[in-house]
């Protein structure tokens, strides 16, 4: 029963108090860039979260099968990490193409995209660095995808709004992206002391 | 004079942060003390000047298909190196921005700058575009950071400015504060751009 309280907090933790993007700050090119544009933004949260996973998972094996058995983690955690993520999108995208093809062409664009975002990445470093067992582990890939794919929305829902808005010179762009950002992260700052 | 432009391209024309605006998580991540600016440049330095050399001294042998892969490999070398260096000599600020040290093997400015620069230029010209970046992401953040922890905290590097009496906005160190300060540096500077280009008019 506390093994399951425990994957709730993990869960909770990692979507809202501890947001990726809004606390965290990873994955910022990508919520920046593509947030002008509602169907882009949902395309790549969904791809978000599928890679996420997978490679948690993925992740999660190499660190306790190999790097830490033979004593190599804090050489080659980041070489090993980064390649595995990146073989594995494009073992995904492979994948993809040949055994759904609708799926691939609603994510399609984006699958490249997230090798070298650092969301993913981080994600993995968390986890090693937090020492999680398996269960944990994908729990909190999930919940950290899903608080992405939540900041993404929430910010391509105002930028939609925004558009239709006559706003002074000096916010025009990328300016007020921030700006609404950082507000957003203020409301966010009301969940902190939520988990201890 | 050429030499010298190469330089100066990274750190105001094509400023890897503010004009090019990639690289940005670490930007807002670290900047709330001096201290944690000051360490990442380090590591960021680090990593990108010698990756761009080495890149660029066998860029002959790389074949042109598995270049990206390559790339990676030899950054996640140099930054391996820059974590385990900030690791040995700076262990407590490295505690604190730990995660972002370790992800500068995604930054975008490197990979970017790897594959536009180093990858068709002589060693020499990409040493002096690794400095002019290096430069140019540098005095960002610590200009941010400076920002944030003088109206936060009062100090800078932990030397106390502002005067004792002085109440210090608490939410200039916290996480939001880096969007507010960095959209406004990002408002300020497109406004003058914009307001150039209207002066030529």
């Amino acid at each position: 029963m506390t093994y399951l309280t425990g994957l709730l907090k993990i869960f909770v933790a990692s979507m809202i108090v501890n947001n990726i993007i809004l606390m965290q700050f990873l994955g910022l090119c990508s919520y920046i860039g593509l947030t002008d544009n509602m169907s882009a933004s949902v395309g790549m949260g969904y791809a978000v979260t599928f890679v996420t996973v997978m490679a948690a998972a993925v992740t999660w094996m190499i660190d306790h099968w190999i790097l830490i058995p033979f004593h190599l983690q804090p050489f080659l955690q980041i070489v090993s990490f980064i390649l595995v993520i990146g073989s594995l999108v494009s073992l995904v995208e492979i994948y993809l193409k040949k055994m759904s093809p609708n799926l691939y062409k609603a994510m399609g664009i984006y699958l490249p995209l997230i090798a070298t975002n650092c969301l993913i990445l981080g994600v993995t470093f968390v986890i090693s660095m937090h020492k999680l067992d398996f269960i944990q582990a994908l729990v909190e890939a999930i919940g950290t995808a899903l608080g992405y794919f939540m900041a993404m929305l929430i910010l391509a829902g105002i930028r939609e709004r925004l558009k239709n808005s006559e706003l002074p010179m000096f916010f025009q762009g990328k300016a007020i992206a921030y700006i609404v950002s950082g507000i957003a992260a203020l409301a966010f700052m009301g969940f902190q002391g939520m988990i201890k | 004079m050429k030499k010298l432009k190469i330089i100066w391209n990274g750190i105001v024309p094509s400023n890897p942060v503010l004009i090019l605006a990639i690289g940005l998580c670490s930007v807002v991540a670290v900047t709330n003390f001096v201290k944690n600016a000051l360490l990442m440049s380090f590591a960021f330095s680090f990593v990108l000047i010698l990756s761009e050399v080495i890149v660029s001294s066998i860029r002959k042998w790389i074949p042109d298909e598995i270049r990206v892969p390559i790339f990676v490999v030899v950054i996640a070398t140099f930054t391996t190196i820059a974590a385990l260096l900030s690791h040995a000599y700076f262990p407590a600020v490295y505690d604190a921005i730990k995660l972002y040290i370790l992800l500068v093997v995604v930054n975008c400015i490197i990979i970017g700058r790897a594959e536009a620069f180093a990858y068709k230029n002589g060693i020499f010209d990409s040493l002096l575009d690794g400095i002019g970046m290096s430069i140019g992401y540098s005095w960002v953040i610590i200009a941010i950071a400076v920002i944030r922890e003088l109206f936060g905290n009062g100090t800078i590097a932990g030397l106390r400015i502002m005067p004792q009496t002085y109440q210090p906005a608490l939410v200039m160190i916290l996480p939001p504060a880096g969007f507010l300060v960095l959209g406004v540096l990002v408002g300020w500077l497109e406004w003058n751009i914009k307001r150039k280009e209207a002066n030529k008019k």
